[in-house]
């Protein structure tokens, strides 16, 4: 029972980074139809900044610091994308020019890195591991997913219930809406695009200590955010903490007692809840995708 | 009532005639055709064919017949690089089929491309070594894949679709890399060398060409009937405008499970040649970036034609394979370099420079429904 406890905790952990990564995806697909398949690339950017800051031992501060650099090179990113991606209007062009972007910043990456497998400790003062119910887990783990339920209600708060968030909401639901109304809808989804890519980086950081860096990682972490997108409804942010939820628990649990098939698990979850629910769990409440 | 929609079924019958009429001339670099073909699409397919057929046969059998002596002038290793793009592009053609004649741009046809070739090697080291046997059981096992998977992704159309069959492709890829049963991340090795009619192993690399060749021929010429058939006027149909096709009575939904399974097929089959070529095939072959090459080379030839993106197909494994080599591997950079030019410089692919019309029509009728 208790190694099972510590599968459910290694799974919240990896909710909680999912919801992070895939949050970004989840609002710039409701906003623009646009299907950021850079998405993983700027996760690994994060990760990489990580890897540069963070040495061994290092402490709070240096990986304060890889936060917030991930996050300044994640939105610069977004940004370029974001320009990008207006310039054209065919949507399969956009897709087109966010996955050039991503395989040639992945490229940069090992350039720059090489194609070694990099871990990334956790700061020293987090680095040990507590007891729960007899088992030793790591604390940062826990912290992560502290840090997850801390993201999930700032969002909440940010997008339910600030003049802000029904602005975004509304983007979602009818950008021409929004814009004949007086809203400047372009920078509402420039904005979007960058913070979602700076969270995408953010959580490259955090997830450092857990999955580590490697080049052909942002494809599986592409992956999972897209399921964690289509099993909780595109542009719903409830949908995407949802989601990120479900497929950490199926990671996890699938982890440790079907290891063969743990990645064949999140196909099957994602196709069942496709079957029974073909719009997600809890699609965004007005659909733009009638 | 009755009468009206007869009309618009009419309507419709002649708007598919003008498509396939400007098909035709698109397939060709024609000289540009001053009679509008909207007025009279019998007569202007019939009078303004003559010549530029001739053409069009003229250079089919100039492509085909260097295609056949390449390996009587070439040295071995450029003759197996062809037999990789030849087995590329009828990936290609699958997706093409997908994305461009049916409106549903794939990133998964890698997945069944990957069964296709873990399927022939299976077959060539455990059953026979036969070349068609492997082949048709590539088909087979691709056209089963994809009917097992592809109700997922044929519920969702444009870029929902594309997220749906990324998502199928990368799991699919993923099972390959961590099941013992197919060799992990190892991949399998150990497939003898192919026969034919029970003759001796085709061991030069021209004889195995020859082959791919004469396969990935009979696959384009399969593909091209059914894009003309009227089976491929109801999916041009549905990329067009489903509502309508819907209306008139057509089943949308199980004409794109179809073309999806049918895509699977041609995949499939392709896995099986690129198996045949390496002896050898690993989780890598059949990843995201492969996927991502096949959708490259549709872009690039022009989505829709099917010459065209078999071109781009062979245009996009050279970088990979030969420039890649020559700055030190870093391929992936100069295709992501080519993915962003082609979207702003190449909107209609290499198709699009010959004969654009008809995708001009198709993106104005776009933009008209994306503003309204």
């Amino acid at each position: 029972m208790a190694t099972h406890l510590v599968s459910v905790l290694n799974g919240l952990a990896m909710g909680s980074l999912l919801f992070a990564i895939a949050l970004g995806l989840s609002l710039v697909f409701g906003m623009m139809d646009v299907l950021n398949l850079a998405h993983g690339a700027v996760y690994l950017v994060g990760a990489y900044v990580a890897v540069a800051l963070v040495t061994d031992g290092a402490g709070v501060a240096a990986f304060v610091l890889a936060v917030l650099a991930a996050a300044v090179a994640g939105a610069l990113l977004g940004g370029l994308l974001a320009a990008l991606t207006r310039a054209t209007t065919h949507h399969l062009d956009q897709a087109l020019l966010t996955l050039g972007v991503g395989l040639v910043v992945a490229e940069v990456l090992t350039l720059a890195f090489g194609t070694d497998v990099h871990s990334i400790s956790a700061p020293a003062p987090v680095g040990g591991g507590v007891t729960v119910l007899g088992e030793t887990y790591p604390v940062y783990r826990l912290l992560v997913i502290g840090f997850g339920v801390v993201l999930a209600v700032a969002v909440y708060v940010l997008v339910e219930r600030s003049p802000l968030g029904s602005v975004i909401r509304a983007t979602v639901a009818d950008r021409a809406m929004v814009a004949a109304l007086g809203v400047n809808t372009g920078r509402v989804l420039v904005g979007v695009f960058a913070a979602g890519a700076a969270l995408a980086a953010v959580g490259g950081v955090l997830a450092g200590p857990i999955l580590g860096a490697q080049p052909g990682l942002d494809e599986k972490v592409l992956l999972l955010a897209l399921v964690v997108v289509v099993i909780g409804g595109l542009g719903s942010v409830r949908g995407a903490l949802l989601g990120a939820v479900v497929i950490g628990q199926v990671q996890a649990l699938g982890t440790a007692l079907l290891p063969e098939y743990a990645s064949f698990l999140v196909f099957a979850a994602m196709a069942l809840v496709l079957l029974v629910r073909p719009a997600g769990l809890l699609p965004a409440r007005t659909g733009v995708h009638a | 009532m009755r009468a009206e929609t007869e009309k618009e079924k009419e309507q419709e019958k002649e708007q598919e005639q003008e498509k396939d009429t400007v098909t035709v001339h698109g397939g060709t670099p024609a000289p540009p055709d001053p009679a509008p073909v909207v007025e009279a699409p019998d007569s202007a397919a019939t009078a303004g064919a003559d010549r530029p057929h001739r053409r069009r046969a003229a250079v089919v059998v100039a492509v085909v017949a260097l295609l056949t002596a390449a390996p009587l002038v070439l040295s071995p290793y450029p003759v197996s690089a062809m037999t990789r793009m030849l087995a590329f592009a009828v990936l290609v053609i699958g997706v093409d089929l997908l994305t461009g004649v049916t409106g549903l741009p794939s990133l998964g046809q890698a997945a069944y491309f990957g069964v296709g070739a873990y399927t022939a090697v299976l077959v060539g080291v455990h059953i026979t070594p036969d070349a068609m046997v492997q082949a048709l059981a590539g088909l087979v096992m691709g056209l089963v894949a994809a009917a097992v998977t592809g109700w997922v992704a044929v519920r969702a159309r444009g870029i929902v679709f594309l997220m749906l069959t990324l998502a199928i492709g990368e799991s699919v890829h993923q099972v390959a890399d961590t099941w013992s049963a197919v060799g992990g991340s190892n991949g399998l090795a150990g497939m003898p060398p192919v026969t034919l009619f029970g003759g001796p192993a085709l061991l030069a690399a021209g004889f195995v060409y020859w082959w791919v060749l004469v396969v990935a021929a009979l696959v384009f010429a399969a593909v091209a009937l059914v894009v003309r058939s009227p089976y491929g006027r109801t999916l041009r149909g549905i990329r067009d405008n489903e509502a309508r096709m819907r209306a008139l009575g057509y089943r949308p939904a199980l004409a794109r499970y179809g073309v999806f399974c049918l895509a699977g097929a041609v995949a499939g089959v392709g896995g099986a040649l690129w198996a045949q070529q390496a002896r050898f095939f690993s989780p890598g072959d059949m990843g995201f970036e492969v996927a991502a090459l096949a959708l490259l080379s549709v872009v690039i030839g022009g989505a829709g034609s099917l010459w065209g993106p078999c071109l781009g197909a062979a245009l996009v494994l050279f970088v990979r394979d030969n420039l890649s080599a020559s700055i030190g591997g870093h391929g992936p950079l100069v295709l992501g370099a080519v993915f962003v030019a082609v979207v702003f410089l190449m909107p209609r692919g290499l198709a699009g420079l010959t004969g654009g019309r008809l995708r001009e029509l198709a993106g104005a009728r776009r933009r008209k429904e994306n503003s309204s």
